[in-house]
This record gives C-alpha cells, sequence and structure tokens, in this order.
C-alpha cells in the first residue's frame, strides 16, 4: 500500500471509531444468526483443516530436508561454524522432558556437533530432578548449577567431547528476580535504617546490581546465543528474562519428532544470523 | 475514463474491501479471539533502504502501517495493543537518526493530541510504557499530555513501549517496590513509637506477585501473542517478564508491509496452539 493509500484509508476507516461500536460482532441483517454461525464456523474450520493440510505437506518436506543434511548430501550444512555459539539453552514442554531417552539423545548429539554449554530449562523442573542425582555430588557452589556431565553422555555411543550442562526451571524465572529483588531491598531497608533515619535517599538500583543479586540467589548464568524450543508452540514458558535479552529463539516442533538434521539446520541459520544490539 | 465514474469505481472497490474485511473478520472471530496483541516494528529502514527511500520515510511508513493494525485490531475486538516504539538500545544509533526519530515521535503525538476528541469518543487509552526522562523534553511532555488525556478511558488500551527495555521495567519495578517498603517501614517506625500496632508490609519476602504491581503492564493482562517482523528471531529485551505463555511469531514480511492478511495470518497460527497456551497457563495457576 502507497502512502497516499494508506493515509486515504485510514481517513476513511476513522469514522468507524466514532459511529459505531466494536463492530467485530458482524451481523448481516436478512439471515437468522444460527445460520450464519453454522456458516462461520464451518468457513473457520475448513479453514483450519487447509492450513492442517498444508502444514502437514511442509513438515513432510522439512523431514526430508532434514534426511538430506544428517547424509550429508548438502553441501552447505557440512561444515558447521560453531564458533559464534558459547551457550546454547534448550527449553522443553514439561511434559516432554519426562521421556528421557530423547533428552540423553539430544544432548548426545549435541555433544557430537561439539557444542561446548548447554542450559536445559523446563517450567516444572522435570530435567532439574532427571539430572539432580549426578549433579549433587560435583555442585560447585561458586559457579551455580554447571555441572560436566560427560559421565552422563559417555554411556552413549558416539559422544567424546566434554559439554558443560545446566538445568534450570521456573523457580529459576520470575521467582529468582524477585529472590533478588528481595536481596536488594533489605540491603537497602538496612542500609536505610542504619543511617540516617529523616534522610529520604531513592533507591537506585541498576540493571548491573540486579545482574550481581541474580548471581549471588544463584539465578546468575550466562545468556544463551540461540535457544531450541521443543514443544507444540513457539513459547519460552519462563525463561530467566536476564538471560533472554537478545537471545535467537528457534521452534523445533515436538520433542518426539525431534530430528538431528532439524538442530544442524537451526545452528547453520543461526551462524548467518547479524544482530545490531539496537544499532 | 471521466472523474465521476473513477470516483464511483474507487468507492465501489472500497466497499467491497471492506466488505470481504469484515467477513475475514467474522470468520476468524469464530474461533478464540486475542485478547492482546504485542508488535516489534522492525525493519522499517530495511524497508526504505530496498526502495532507495530516505531512512526517515521507512520510518513514517511504518507508522501508518501501525495505524492501520490499530484499526484491524480494533475491529476484531482486541482490547490491548502494545508496541515496541523505541527501544534504549536505539539511544545507540546515529545522533541525527536518533533526533529524526524523537522529533517524528512528537509530531505524531502531537498529531493524536489533535485529534484527543476522536480517540476520547471511542474510548482509546493510551500509555507510555518506559523510562520517560530519558526522552527530549518536548517528546516527554507531549506523552504526558496524551496519557493524561485519556486516562479514563476504560475502551481499547494502546501502549507504547518508548524508550523502553524489560531489564529496565524490571529495575525500575524494584526500585518502586523499595522506596514503598521503605515508607511502609517509616510508617511502621511511627507506628511503634506512638505505640500503634505495625504492620508486617515492609518485613514480608518480595513475591512475584509484589514486582507485578509495579510492572508499567501492571492491569493489561499478559500479550497473548508477540508478532517481530521481519522475520527475525530475538525479543531484544521486550516483555520479557510478561511473556511467559505468549506465542511468539516472527514473521518475514518488514513492519511497513505488514497488513490485514499477515494479521489474519497469525491469529490462524495462534487459534492454532491455544489449547495449548491455555492448558500450560492454567497449570500454572493451579501451583500458585
Amino acid at each position: 500500500m502507497g502512502t497516499k493509500a494508506m493515509d486515504a484509508f485510514v481517513a476513511n476507516e476513522t469514522p468507524v471509531f466514532m459511529n459505531k461500536p466494536p463492530p467485530h460482532v458482524f451481523k448481516l441483517m436478512s439471515l437468522p444468526s444460527a445460520v450464519l454461525n453454522l456458516a462461520l464456523g464451518s468457513l473457520w474450520c475448513i479453514i483450519h483443516v487447509v492450513i492442517s493440510l498444508f502444514s502437514l505437506f511442509s513438515h513432510l518436506t522439512f523431514n526430508l530436508e532434514c534426511f538430506l543434511i544428517s547424509s550429508g548430501l548438502l553441501r552447505k550444512y557440512r561444515n558447521l561454524q560453531l564458533s559464534r555459539i558459547k551457550y546454547l539453552a534448550i527449553v522443553v514442554d514439561s511434559r516432554e522432558a519426562k521421556n528421557t531417552v530423547k533428552i540423553n539423545q539430544l544432548l548426545c548429539w549435541l555433544k557430537t556437533l561439539g557444542v561446548k554449554y548447554v542450559c536445559l530449562y523446563d517450567i516444572d523442573g522435570v530435567l532439574k530432578k532427571l539430572f539432580e542425582p549426578s549433579m549433587n555430588g560435583s555442585k560447585d557452589e561458586k559457579s551455580g548449577d554447571y555441572l560436566d556431565v560427560s559421565a552422563n553422555i559417555k554411556a552413549l555411543d558416539g559422544c567424546h567431547r566434554a559439554m558443560t550442562l545446566e538445568c534450570i526451571s521456573g523457580s529459576d524465572g520470575k521467582e529468582g528476580i524477585a529472590k533478588a529483588a528481595n536481596l536488594l531491598c533489605s540491603t537497602y531497608l538496612n542500609g536505610d535504617r542504619s543511617g540516617h533515619e529523616n534522610v529520604k535517599s531513592e533507591s537506585v538500583f541498576t540493571e548491573t546490581d540486579m545482574a550481581s543479586a541474580l548471581k549471588s540467589v544463584g539465578c546468575g548464568g550466562p545468556e544463551p546465543d540461540l535457544l531450541l524450543v521443543y514443544g507444540p508452540a513457539r513459547c519460552h514458558l519462563g525463561f530467566p528474562a536476564w538471560r533472554l535479552r537478545y537471545t535467537e529463539i528457534m521452534h523445533m516442533g515436538p520433542l518426539k519428532s525431534m530430528k538431528y538434521g532439524a538442530i544442524v539446520k537451526a545452528l547453520y541459520n543461526f551462524s548467518k544470523k547479524h544482530q545490531n544490539y539496537g544499532k | 475514463m471521466g472523474k465521476p465514474d473513477e470516483t464511483m469505481t474507487t468507492g465501489v472497490v472500497a466497499t467491497l474491501l471492506k466488505f470481504v474485511r469484515r467477513c475475514i473478520i467474522a470468520v476468524l472471530s469464530y474461533g478464540p479471539m486475542l485478547g492482546h496483541i504485542a508488535f516489534i516494528m522492525d525493519g522499517n529502514r530495511r524497508y526504505a533502504k530496498v526502495r532507495s527511500m530516505k531512512e526517515g520515510t521507512g520510518h513514517r511508513m511504518g507508522f501508518s502501517a501501525l495505524i492501520a493494525s490499530l484499526l484491524y485490531c480494533y475491529e476484531m475486538g482486541v482490547k490491548y495493543i502494545t508496541v515496541y516504539a523505541f527501544s534504549i538500545d536505539n539511544f545507540k544509533r546515529d545522533p541525527s537518526e536518533v533526533q529524526y526519530l524523537m522529533e517524528l515521535m512528537e509530531e505524531k503525538i502531537n498529531e493524536l493530541l489533535e485529534k484527543r476528541d476522536v480517540i476520547n469518543k471511542v474510548k482509546c487509552k493510551i500509555n507510555f510504557w518506559g523510562d520517560l526522562d530519558m526522552l527530549t523534553e518536548p517528546v516527554k511532555l507531549a506523552a504526558q499530555k496524551l496519557m493524561a488525556s485519556t486516562a479514563g478511558n476504560n475502551g481499547l488500551v494502546f501502549s507504547v513501549c518508548m524508550p523502553y527495555n524489560s531489564t529496565s521495567e524490571i529495575v525500575n519495578a524494584v526500585n518502586e517496590l523499595c522506596a514503598e517498603r521503605r515508607d511502609i517501614a517509616h510508617k511502621e517506625h511511627l507506628g511503634n513509637c506512638n505505640g500503634h500496632a505495625a504492620n508486617n508490609g515492609a518485613h514480608s519476602d518480595i513475591s512475584v506477585a509484589d514486582l507485578d504491581r509495579h510492572m508499567y503492564s501492571h492491569g493489561c493482562p499478559d500479550p497473548d501473542i508477540v508478532i517481530r517482523t521481519s522475520g527475525e528471531a530475538r525479543l531484544s529485551n521486550f516483555l520479557l517478564w510478561q511473556t511467559m505463555f505468549t506465542h511468539l511469531q516472527n514473521p518475514d514480511p518488514l513492519w511497513p508491509e505488514f497488513s490485514l492478511r499477515h494479521l489474519a495470518w497469525a491469529i490462524l497460527q495462534y487459534q492454532r496452539v491455544y489449547p495449548y497456551l491455555e492448558q500450560n497457563k492454567k497449570l500454572a495457576k493451579k501451583q500458585l
């Protein structure tokens, strides 16, 4: 739409605001509303069925592409440049996270591809509990929840390189920020009490203060460069906000139908991205 | 073709397009509809570059696309619309571009102020979310004036994030909460001195709900979808706190190209994942 056409459209449509109530319920005067409702409902269903069919077709095409990528037949995916990915995060739907076979396979694939640091997240903490037995023994309090799980992965064939694994859950998201806020607030109020009671100083915490507080309460951690979402929808499900600012978010579909080729494609696409960081 | 014929043809085409649009909206409305939609209006500069226009033209066309999208959303019954107009990171841009954007924002806000009567008639409430002190004085004053003049409206809520960062919003909420607790603590202290019973407002741990109350978005439901145009896959520090169960979409068209068919497609995609998102929201509520 050209600028003039757009402005003309806007000028024409503004009266919509003036004279009518929200017109999202559209009534044709001549037809009974039940018949109209049925017609609209049928059209809506047909549209969604058509979309589902197209989606199925594109899914099949994608599966074929993943197969070709896995077989090494597509040249551009052969030499993957992983230098830009220092930290990779995976968000998994909690119900799918119980599928330990798939999770371990995913970690094995990532290790094979040479990813050095993976952060696993699910909202209910299923993944935390899954890896908890092996984590408790080697938890390093200073660096948070980082752990080298080569012991876990070594059991699977073909995985030789070391990879750092971090598991977080919904309690590290908003609740983690609330804990950090609590820490800052207590520091402020204690300072206020011990200082001059009559002087009202405004708290001026900065983002740096907040980042330090998050680290102190155990919710610090590196910001992932790439976040892969395994689930029915592209939704971060409460991944810690402080670590999600400039993270590329890619939707991979359900965990049960995960493909090695899809991961390669996602990593390749990431390597081609360019960020301005607001500039 | 004579002028009256041309006008009639244009009038007929316009009416036909309007009818088609109403039909599309009626069909879409059969399924679950959005309550809150958020836009990251990305791609204005690329749009101008691709068409060899001046950079500023891209932003102006972006504004026209915004108004059109607002009208479509209003027709669809979407009550809350939020847009990422200017990020705190955008101050890093070339000073001349920042200056241009400030002047454009001032011009557009003043235009809206002139159309105050229309806005109040449709009961549209306009919010500006962000650290307004970072804006130039004329823009800040115009924004405050517009917010004040539409504050009493209870219809469509249009929130403009400028200059905004999600992390900055969270820190602002923490600062406000600290100030609130400090005031409660002082009142308690005075209450104690006068022999009145003290309440525990200043001593309980800060909860997620406490922070929610101090977010710019307090009073608005979480967005149902966030649409970032131009195909970019990141949120760039936008509504990170509020998008826990939000469907994140990143269609390829640049923002000035965003039109009704893209919006309709976005809604159809949302309707496909709606059962999953609702289920997650219910589970999360149960656990609280």
